[in-house]
């Protein structure tokens, strides 16, 4: 399904919903994440695929999200999410701390359809304590019975949010080797992918294309949004634009320096837009 | 030769950590994130002609993975990653490493990033080096107030490895799993054992005399300022930029 932008996107996106996210690093839609701040959506819960960046701290500001799942929150070289970082020290969100294999691991059991994956590490871990959803037992086929190993259950999103480069006319999106995106695909009830732009065709008649496609079973709805990623890299096509996030980094140390940052560059945005 | 930056002194120190003949060896090493010292320590030991095979997560042309993130530790659970590079928030003397964040879980005083993958990577690569540049007490403590990854597991664990060494700003530690503490290696220029243990939260071992850590050769500072920053610039400018200049 072919939708007219990122907003109506959002609009798909209930209020409690548990939303999968990749981080800066592997094609975050940033223009769902906008377009869901527009739209005041409310309750959130984030998944980190496997850690979060620019598009969850703008989430968690705007007061979007209730809870937040994830191995790390940070900006990369522009430092702590400021935004994350002040609503966990009021007490405005719940954060459920994992290690990035951990989440891959839910996510897959999903995809299989099975209700739990074994991990190796983790124990004597924090984590593991603050976890009681995540548990120990003794490897069955160890040969003593020992060898503890922990087991982590299936983890289904309602949505996974994304930007990939295309979509074909068939509603195959391509987003190249960022197989994480594929992988929170699979496992999420709904995929909401942005893309740049949208091409003729079937990319899975194309051998060279397909390695890199998530084929249309698993895509409830595409919208092309120009450059959705930004401030996050596309592929080769766009960079990091670091200028964009130090900058927003030093608006939203405060309340008050975020919600300019807001108005400019998200709700202003949009009229601009809505005005041409 | 212009002044020795310490981040050459520290890139270098870790490229020596990463040769060291009696450590298990490091035929394909992982840098994560946010870690350029590292990364610059991995193209030094690669660029003076070491075989190695290097995976730079944060690489975004010719990133080594096509199976997505989870690649990384699919790879490290079969033991295909010989060395990782690990820092903290707050490293204890057992080598506990705190990623979380201070106070209460999950973080209620200072929170940090998170625990990204240490609590599995930690467990899993035959060796990791420890790396935080920041020595102080507030970041080398007794004991971390929250535990991402321990720093060594009861018998019956599975665990592949542990710590080799603990570079900071003014020193090298190394690591004794089998006591659970570290011992003082060398001493970075203008460092005595004195001036560690004033900048230590944590009891360690300091026997004989402690050496100094050497000076990076001409040829590493050669490389460092060229190739490897070549190297790094699309992944790291910020970096770059600030230890050898915005345009070379």
């Amino acid at each position: 399904m072919m939708l007219p932008s990122a907003d109506a996107l959002a609009a798909l996106v209930p209020d409690g919903a548990l939303v999968a996210l990749p981080p800066d690093n592997s094609l975050p839609s940033v223009a769902i994440a906008k377009a869901l701040i527009r739209r005041g959506a409310r309750d959130l819960r984030l998944l980190g695929v496997p850690v979060s960046g620019f598009a969850t701290d703008i989430l968690i500001g705007a007061g979007c999200v209730a809870e937040v799942e994830t191995s790390a929150v940070s900006l990369g070289e522009a430092g702590f999410a400021p935004r994350f970082s002040a609503a966990l020290r009021d007490g405005r969100i719940i954060v459920r701390d994992a290690t990035c294999p951990a989440i891959h691991s839910m996510l897959q059991a999903s995809e299989k359809g099975i209700p739990f994956m074994a991990l190796r590490g983790i124990i004597g871990s924090d984590i593991l304590a603050n976890r009681p959803d995540w548990k120990v037992i003794p490897n069955p086929f160890a040969e003593e019975g020992m060898d503890p190993i922990v087991l982590l259950p299936a983890k289904q999103p309602d949505f996974a949010v994304f930007h990939a480069a295309l979509a074909d006319s068939e509603g195959n999106v391509w987003l190249g080797r960022r197989r994480e995106c594929a992988t929170i695909a699979h496992a999420s009830k709904a995929a909401l992918v942005t893309v740049e732009r949208v091409v003729e065709g079937n990319f899975l008649d194309d051998e060279r294309m397909a390695s890199g496609v998530i084929s249309a079973t698993y895509i409830t709805a595409t919208a092309i949004a120009k450059r959705g990623a930004r401030p996050a890299a596309l592929l080769d096509e766009y960079g990091f634009d670091a200028a964009y996030v130090a900058d927003y980094a030093r608006a939203a140390k405060t309340e008050d320096g975020f919600r300019a940052w807001l108005d400019r560059e998200v709700f202003a945005t949009a009229q601009k837009v809505a005005a041409e | 030769m212009s002044d020795i930056a310490l981040e050459e002194r520290l890139a270098a120190t870790l490229a020596r950590l990463i040769l060291d003949p009696a450590a298990p060896p490091a035929r394909h090493i992982a840098v994560g994130a946010a870690s350029p010292i590292p990364a610059a320590a991995c193209w030094l030991v690669k660029l003076l002609g070491h075989p190695v095979k290097l995976s730079l997560l944060h690489k975004r042309s010719g990133n080594p993975f096509t199976e997505g993130t989870r690649e990384l530790f699919d790879l490290t659970g079969q033991g295909r990653i010989d060395l990782f590079f690990l820092g903290g928030g707050q490293i204890d003397g057992q080598a506990n490493l705190n990623l979380v964040g201070t106070g209460e879980w999950p973080g209620t005083g200072v929170r940090f990033p998170g625990s990204f993958g240490s609590a599995f990577m930690y467990f899993m690569t035959p060796r990791t080096i420890l790396f935080r540049e920041e020595h102080s007490p507030r970041v080398l403590v007794e004991k971390v107030d929250n535990i991402s990854a321990p720093g060594v597991s009861p018998p019956g664990v599975f665990r592949r490895g542990t710590a080799q060494a603990l570079v900071t700003g003014k020193c090298v530690f190394a690591f004794h799993p089998d006591r659970a503490r570290f011992s003082l290696s060398s001493l970075h220029p203008g460092e005595t054992v004195d001036s560690v243990r004033a900048a230590t939260g944590f009891d360690f071992d300091a026997e004989g005399e402690i050496g100094a850590t050497p000076d990076p050769t001409a040829a590493e500072l050669a490389l460092l300022r060229g190739q490897v920053r070549a190297e790094m610039v699309e992944t790291y400018p910020e970096f770059c930029g600030r230890v050898w200049g915005r345009a070379a």
